[in-house]
């Protein structure tokens, strides 16, 4: 909604401020009924089995420690990137349920290539974001090739694809990687490639990772390219009724391709800011956080797809995960934070249904309302 | 069996803004074969779908056996007795007979050996020659057919409606349903039989009902009508003059097909040879019963299907192999058939529907950028301009009237002074004041120079609009005449191929 809040308003002071005002309800009413729904869920759920809800509620609604705080940047971050990856997908229609194998790839392939030190000094960062990019689209393209040459849905061929995905990774790493304890690893990334982060935090280990930043990089051109550019309302239009787009002249089957693509290309870049922060190897399972993709979906489900929506969605996501850490002291399981975020996904995709229908009905009464009053007005001068 | 008499008295249904049936009367016979026939938007389908209990009827009555009856849903229908076939198949291939027959029905005689003995004592009798173990996926158009026949007959249905049932067949496959179809009446069931074909109506039809703006305009008997009688009731005796105004056609052509032939996706050519000049300041209309190519037409001079051979030019330009984007790019607008999904994005704001299918002009974008403020300030000059009724240009699409919406698209279609106008149906379904003032901007452009290809199944229209008139039988232009001298018998012995050809 937000692009219609900065829309100048038509006519009258009036129905704009009402229009606005029913925008922001619109958008914000969903999400926060949507969480409140889950918290009301997971402490019955709680409670069904002899814990907790106050403490649970309790440990979650604390005040963040520095440590936990750091951990929800950087993790927000690259939730962020993984749900513009997905909102790219979605905003044409498409279900790109392989951005978790994309950015598996995208991973292994920038390791591989910052470990071997081919480009020297800082340029290697660019240059395996690059190649990340271009791994996560190439990978992204088997599904999209598969979808407009042969009609494989784009969501079966993604989810056979993730599971390659980790399969593969496993086994480069281990037949080109190197032995480090008992599992195998990329070479490590050469020091003068390792950016510095912000030290913001002064009580917690470590720091906001530098490619942090990527995810405000990526939300601002990612809006910038839907909101603003005719690639991106002709994304949009094919997503909302490609039959009109095609009558309009856009090529369905290639802008699946391209979207495709970058979606990728996005989801290629997922991991980027964990591995240039502070892991600078890869390897499955232990030098790799697996689930981002997964997780990146529901955030742009939640976030509407919008840049906003996304960054509030993967700030909520690791803030709960986040405080789930402490969750244990209190003796309740840190995975009941799964269900409460699964939930609050499913509460809002019905919320925003609900609001979305009613917006419709109340937008044609408007206008019929007013055609009428118009009618008489001609009718009495 | 016990037969069964089927009358509709007065009905009417209303849509918002349109009128689809009034006073629709016709009277269904026991064991009879009743034809409907009239043009397509006649409102047969209206009727079709009030008879068969999904859609009720907001005037008038059904009698069934005597008694008036009101179905609130298909099943109710059914229950009377009275089932239908569409003329799309709803049949799960991968699926026997039998399943596909009991499914929905397993009510009647179970799911196992009972039923299938059914179908078979029903096959039997009619004719059919079904195996119930058969898959659907191995059968052919003809046996589905029958399939869906037996579907309902099953359901203990005593009148059937077909819906255009022979669109799909070869001649003998029609021979042979009409050899069932006797079958059924001869043994106690009625038909109703909906089609254009006259050929077909006057060789199994016992009573003829003629349906013509949403309206039964008359009746007739099949053993003395001639087909060019019921050609004349189909499309009208009096026909609308065409307007006075002088002729704006100029001799420069604007779009020339040459021997276009178009095949489908499965090989079948569905456009052969044509060839057609539109000239600058010239509507040119095709006439014609809905599929008979008009939508291919369209569609393969505005780059959405490929010419098999033959060649298309815009001016100069050659355009044969060039895709939509690049096609509009060169001065066409588009009014596509089916506004909701061709036409426009319902959900998107007027003003971002002024962009759509303009993505490469300004005003909407700009160096590859969406202009809101070009875009916008457009869509309020289409709003004035074209008396689009609507709080403003925030508003989303689907909010409008349908006469409202078309306006809008109509509007846009003409922005940045397109030389070539294709104009598929451009008033159907939309009320009499929004149809008068679509017709009025199209003339005003064809004296700017603007020249329209024109495909519609309104006469009025048609007559009104044009300067020539191509009639399209089977992808063939078989016809051509000039809408000041043309006659309703003329046209529509042209279009339902049921008279000579004239050159």
């Amino acid at each position: 909604m937000s692009e219609r809040e900065k829309a100048p308003a038509g006519g009258s002071a009036t129905p704009a401020a009402r229009r606005i005002a029913g925008s922001v309800v619109s958008g914000l009413l969903p999400p926060l009924v949507a969480v409140v729904a889950a918290m009301l869920a997971t402490s019955v759920l709680i409670a069904a089995f002899g814990g907790s809800p106050g403490d649970f509620l309790q440990v979650i609604f604390s005040v963040p420690n520095d440590r936990v705080l750091l951990t929800i940047i950087n993790q927000s971050a690259m939730l962020s990137i993984s749900g513009i990856a997905a909102a790219i997908g979605f905003r044409m229609g498409l279900f790109n349920i392989g951005v978790e194998g994309q950015y598996i790839v995208g991973s292994c392939a920038g390791a591989f290539f910052a470990g071997s030190g081919l480009v020297a000094g800082p340029l290697n960062i660019l240059a395996t974001l690059v190649v990340a990019a271009l791994a996560g689209a190439a990978y992204a393209s088997i599904a999209g090739l598969l979808k407009v040459f042969r009609g494989v849905s784009e969501v079966i061929s993604a989810i056979m694809l993730n599971y390659i995905a980790l399969t593969m990774a496993g086994y480069l790493v281990t037949k080109y990687g190197q032995a480090s304890g008992y599992t195998f690893t990329t070479e490590r990334l050469p020091l003068d490639a390792q950016p510095l982060g912000f030290k913001i935090f002064a009580d917690a280990p470590g720091d906001v990772w530098a490619l942090s930043s990527l995810a405000l990089i990526l939300g601002i051109g990612y809006w910038f390219l839907i909101a603003r550019t005719r690639f991106g309302f002709e994304l949009r239009v094919t997503g909302a009724s490609s039959t009109a787009a095609l009558a309009s002249g856009v090529n369905v089957k290639r802008m699946t391709l391209i979207t495709m693509a970058l979606s990728g290309a996005v989801a290629g870049l997922v991991w980027m800011p964990a591995y240039f922060g502070s892991v600078h190897t890869f390897g499955v399972p232990e030098n790799f956080q697996a689930g981002l993709g997964f997780l990146g979906l529901a955030v742009a489900l939640l976030g509407r797809n919008r840049t906003l929506g996304i960054f509030f969605a993967a700030a909520l996501f690791a803030f709960l995960s986040g405080q789930s850490n402490n969750l244990q002291s209190a003796g309740i399981a840190k995975d009941v934070i799964d269900i409460t975020q699964g939930t609050t996904v499913l509460a809002v995709v019905v919320a925003y249904e609900v609001v979305g229908r009613r917006r419709a009905r109340s937008e044609a009464e408007r206008v019929s309302r007013q055609l009428e009053a118009e009618r008489a007005e001609v009718v009495a001068s | 069996m016990t037969t069964i008499d089927v009358e509709a008295r007065g009905i009417g249904k209303r849509f918002p803004g349109v009128v689809a049936n009034h006073d629709v009367s016709l009277h269904i016979r026991p064991e009879r074969v009743h034809a409907l026939i009239g043009e397509n938007g006649a409102g047969k389908s209206t009727l079709m779908k009030i008879l068969y209990g999904v859609q009720g009827a907001d005037d008038g009555e059904i009698v069934v056996d005597g008694r008036p009856v009101t179905f609130s849903s298909p099943t109710d229908a059914i229950a009377a007795g009275i089932g239908m076939v569409f003329q799309h198949f709803m049949l799960a291939d991968n699926l026997t007979i039998a399943e596909n027959i009991v499914l929905g029905a397993e009510k009647r005689h179970g799911i196992g050996e009972a039923a299938k003995r059914e179908i078979r004592t029903i096959s039997e009798r009619f004719g059919f020659g079904l195996d119930p173990d058969a898959l659907v996926e191995k059968l052919g158009v003809a046996d589905r057919q029958r399939v869906e026949i037996l579907k309902v007959l099953y359901r203990g249905a005593r009148l059937i409606i077909l819906d255009e049932p022979t669109a799909v067949l070869v001649p003998q496959e029609v021979d042979a349903l009409f050899a069932n179809l006797r079958e059924l009446v001869g043994q106690g069931c009625s038909v109703l039989f909906i089609s254009h074909k006259l050929d077909e109506v006057l060789s199994i039809a016992d009573d003829i009902t003629v349906m013509r703006r949403g309206t039964t305009v008359g009746t007739a008997d099949p053993a003395r009508a001639t087909k060019a009688e019921l050609a004349e009731l189909m499309v009208g005796s009096e026909l609308p003059s065409p307007a006075t105004a002088e002729s704006t056609v100029t001799e420069r052509p604007v779009l020339r097909l040459e021997t276009v032939t178009v095949a489908d996706e499965t090989g079948r050519e569905v456009l052969h040879d044509i060839s057609l000049t539109v000239h600058a300041g010239e509507v040119v209309g095709i006439a014609g019963v809905e599929g008979n190519g008009q939508s291919e037409l369209v569609e393969v001079v505005m780059g959405m299907m490929r010419a098999r051979s033959g060649s298309i030019h815009l001016g100069d330009d050659d355009i044969t192999r060039l895709n939509t984007r690049a096609v509009r790019d060169l001065g066409v607008g588009f009014v596509p058939e089916d506004r909701h999904r061709h036409g426009l994005v319902l959900d998107y704001p007027l003003w971002e529907n002024r962009v759509l299918g303009h993505q490469t002009s300004a005003p909407a974008v700009r160096r590859g950028l969406v202009s809101r403020k070009g875009a916008r300030a457009d869509a309020q000059r289409i709003i004035e301009q074209f008396d689009v009724r609507t709080p403003g240009v925030d508003t989303s699409a689907r909010a409008l009237s349908g006469g409202n919406q078309q306006k809008f698209i109509v509007g846009r279609e003409m922005s940045g002074e397109p030389r070539l106008l294709v104009a598929s149906h451009p008033t159907r379904g939309v009320d009499v004041g929004a149809q008068a003032a679509i017709w009025d901007h199209i003339r005003e452009a064809r004296r700017e120079g603007l020249g329209v290809l024109l495909v519609s199944a309104d006469l009025d229209e048609l007559i009104g609009l044009s300067d020539r008139l191509e009639v399209i039988l089977r992808g063939r232009l078989t016809a051509r005449f000039d809408p000041s001298t043309v006659t309703a018998s003329d046209l529509g012995e042209a279009m339902t191929g049921g008279g000579v050809v004239a050159s």
